[in-house]
């Protein structure tokens, strides 16, 4: 395989670092002004995992099954984007579907009050595929 | 995120159950039996293997000279919506009108990525998002490309696109976007879906059937055995390349 | 003459100011036209999907191979012997770091995706010459750095010489690994040749000796310093037979594909009927770049400071000539994927790609030239990197 991660330790350092950090504006924030964000209910039942870990996992729970989409043509993916956003994306009053990451929806809400930039929609769509009638 | 159950055995069986076809299609062992089902009812979950090596066979003498079907539908497939901008815009598939210069004959054909055995995009790709499925079909990996375009210096067949600028409205199925590369996926998401690419279908509900789709190790498949009776070629052949897309009469 | 070199920091005067506010204005010019491709797309420059390497390959190509050649004056000094060249032995180890930072810059901010630089640096695809050229190019910078450290520290000065001969090879390898990113292309009539290698390393010798020249002038100029005149002497003539080194190893390219039948059409294009190349081939490269300035350099009459300088420049016109021919003519000849068959079709095949330069594209490129000369000013503004101006003239 000619494919190296090396990034899992850097990774690993740069979380250590933010942990410090967080440990220590831990007073800081407990009194901030911010407003915890107001994110949009989901249109389906249960998520593949509990909200907790799904806040803290996400990315790597969808790194890891792109790969696994993108390289072994693994399609039956616990974690896939396109489910969230199934699941995650509102309509407008029109009842057109409203782009996850615009302000104010589900994916942009979050990222913008953890100010991080999201990549994934530079390519992905950003509302539920319209189903398409098979051919057989 | 590596789940730390260990495999089951249902999954554990379903493997066993793909080698042991992998195996007895080398072997060819047993004609009229249908090897593919077998696979494909098992390729849902499991990675995808070289059992199978999806190809195309175009046979020029069905293509029609102004006919942009394929063109079309590939476009429709994959959201491909130019900006006017011919020289910078995505083009996948595109029809190449060919005279003899010396004869005169003249011939029409669609030209796209030749998903070579040895990919000479592959081969440069400094970070590996220039890849080859273990079924034979060439894609790129857009989550690690860096948009160096080396590889589409490498292709001999200019079959590759650089995203020149924001794209919005994409497919589901089929992510793109700014600053990297892309080219024809053989439509691997319908082919994961045991579907024919979009270009083939749509010749076929063209009335042309110049484009036929299928496994070149299969070889009682109708590809195989289309390649097996007809007179057939690879483009550029003096590299070498091994492509999955054959055609006659050039 | 003894090797009692003694180096100086450079005292800042109205030109050296002059000199670095130019420099650094280049280079965050440069900046702001690669954030300009960034943010509106690739659509903004001259490239597109035919031609997908233009004006920054071309600078950045430049800035690389004269790189590895900056390094000469050092290595014929420390590997070599030649204690003449001392003087210049640590400038020549400091323009080799400072030109491949500003190449690889350029390389780097002309990607589709720029910010993925983290990926270039975690994936690797070993298969490719160009996974192998990142590894050349740090690999150059940390090499040349430790062999600096050897010239700078008098307790370490006994490693000079095996500091210099690590980087001395080093720097060989990595050119052929340069000039291999074109060679290994079989796809393409214009590249795909054995020849691309051993000429890559005659053209860093030819550019990187031109640049050294110019440094070694300006640096006597902002310092205040007569120019060492046998240096200057060594290196002219040093520079003349490069660029007929050059001329000789392009001639073998260009006369080996004339040979083959298949390739007289590529020859054609490049030589004669190709519009802007066979141009900036017979007249950029040849002429302008080769005869005159070796006319100029095996003179003895034109041996003078601004003759040299003048000559260097025209050495340096002709490396761009060349490199615009080798990348982009390269690419705009079109791939004969249908022998025997007149092509038609919506994506350009068969027909000569069009290509021309956009501004953003041209300022990126200068903009790397910009930060290689600023990094090079820093330097010898905070430590001893150039010769002390009293130099004493070697008796004889």
């Amino acid at each position: 395989m000619a494919r190296i991660g090396g990034n899992q330790l850097c990774r690993t350092g740069i979380v250590s670092l933010f942990l410090g950090c967080a440990v220590l504006w831990a007073p800081v924030v407990g009194h901030s002004d911010v407003a915890t964000p107001k994110i949009p209910a989901a249109q389906g039942g249960q998520c593949v995992e509990p909200v907790e870990i799904m806040r803290r996992d996400h990315f790597d729970f969808l790194k890891h099954d792109r790969d696994k989409t993108v390289h072994e043509g693994i399609r039956t993916i616990k974690h896939s984007l396109a489910g969230c956003i199934d699941c995650h994306a509102t309509k407008n009053a029109s009842g057109q579907f409203v782009p996850i990451n615009a302000e104010g929806e589900f994916c942009q809400t979050c990222h913008t009050y953890a100010a991080v930039k999201i990549d994934c929609f530079t390519c992905h769509a950003t509302v539920p595929a319209v189903k398409m009638s098979q051919s057989p | 995120m590596s789940q730390s159950q260990p495999p089951s055995s249902a999954t554990t069986r379903r493997r066993f159950f793909t080698q042991a076809g992998a195996g007895v299609a080398l072997l060819a062992l047993a004609p009229g039996v249908r090897l593919a089902e077998l696979a494909v009812a098992a390729s849902d979950d499991e990675p995808v293997t070289d059992a199978h090596r999806w190809g195309l066979w175009v046979d020029t003498s069905r293509c029609a000279s102004g006919c942009d079907a394929c063109v079309s539908a590939c476009n429709d497939e994959h959201g491909l919506t130019g900006m006017g901008r011919p020289e910078t815009d995505a083009q996948w598939i595109r029809k190449v009108d060919l005279k003899d210069e010396t004869t005169g004959r003249e011939v029409s054909l669609p030209l796209m990525c030749q998903h070579c055995e040895e990919p000479p995009c592959v081969d440069v790709c400094p970070t590996g998002a220039s890849f080859r499925r273990e079924d034979g079909i060439v894609l790129v990996d857009k989550h690690i490309c860096i948009g160096c375009r080396y590889c589409m210096m490498a292709c001999p067949f200019h079959a590759r696109s650089f995203i020149h600028e924001d794209l919005s409205g994409q497919k589901t199925h089929s992510p793109r976007g700014k600053g990297v590369v892309e080219s024809c996926t053989l439509c691997v998401h319908r082919v994961d879906e045991n579907r024919a690419p979009a270009c083939v279908d749509a010749c076929a509900d063209a009335g042309h059937h110049a484009l036929v789709f299928g496994d070149l190790n299969d070889a009682q498949g109708p590809l195989a055995s289309a390649l097996a009776r007809e007179e057939t070629d690879e483009l550029r052949s003096d590299l070498k390349l091994n492509t999955a897309v054959r055609y006659s009469g050039v | 003459m003894t090797s009692s070199v003694t180096f100086q920091i450079l005292r800042p005067s109205s030109g050296f100011w002059l000199t670095a506010g130019i420099a650094a204005a280049l280079a965050i010019l440069g900046l702001a036209a690669a954030h300009h491709m960034e943010v509106e797309g690739h659509y903004v420059t001259g490239m597109n999907n035919r031609v997908v390497w233009g004006l920054p390959h071309v600078f950045a190509v430049f800035l690389i191979v004269s790189a590895s050649g900056a390094l000469n004056a050092a290595s014929i000094s420390s590997v070599f012997g030649q204690s003449l060249y001392k003087p210049l032995s640590r400038i020549s180890g400091l323009l080799a770091m400072a030109l491949l930072v500003g190449g690889l810059t350029v390389l780097v901010l002309d990607l589709g995706r720029p910010d993925r630089l983290i990926i270039a640096m975690t994936y690797y695809n070993f298969e490719s010459i160009f996974a192998w050229n990142i590894f050349l190019y740090t690999g150059f910078l940390i090499v040349v750095a430790v062999y600096l450290w050897m010239m700078f520290e008098p307790r370490m000065n006994r490693f000079t010489r095996p500091a210099g001969t690590v980087s001395f090879i080093w720097r060989l390898v990595l050119t052929t690994g340069t000039g291999s990113i074109f060679g290994f292309l079989v796809a393409r009539e214009a590249f795909d040749s054995a020849v691309l290698a051993p000429m890559f390393i005659a053209m860093s010798l030819s550019f990187g000796t031109a640049v050294t020249l110019l440094a070694m002038m300006l640096g006597s100029r902002l310092g205040q310093a007569p120019v060492n005149h046998e240096i200057l002497a060594r290196l002219r003539t040093l520079l003349a037979y490069f660029v007929i080194a050059v001329a000789f190893f392009v001639a073998i390219d260009h006369l080996t594909r004339l040979y083959a039948a298949g390739h007289t059409g590529v020859e054609r294009f490049l030589l004669v009927e190709g519009g802007i190349y066979p141009w900036l081939f017979w007249v950029g490269q040849g002429l302008l770049g080769t005869v005159i300035p070796v006319i100029l350099l095996l003179t003895p009459r034109f041996a003078g400071v601004s003759q040299t300088v003048f000559a260097s420049l025209l050495v340096l016109l002709g490396a761009f000539a060349q490199l615009y021919v080798l990348i982009i003519g390269g690419q705009a000849f079109p791939m004969d994927i249908f022998p025997g068959y007149i092509e038609k079709s919506t994506y350009y095949d068969g027909v000569v790609a069009g290509y021309a330069p956009s501004l953003p594209e041209l300022v990126l490129g200068l903009g790397g030239i910009g930060l290689a000369a600023l990094i090079a000013l820093v330097a010898v503004r905070v430590l001893p990197f150039l010769p002390q101006g009293s130099v004493k003239q070697p008796a004889g």
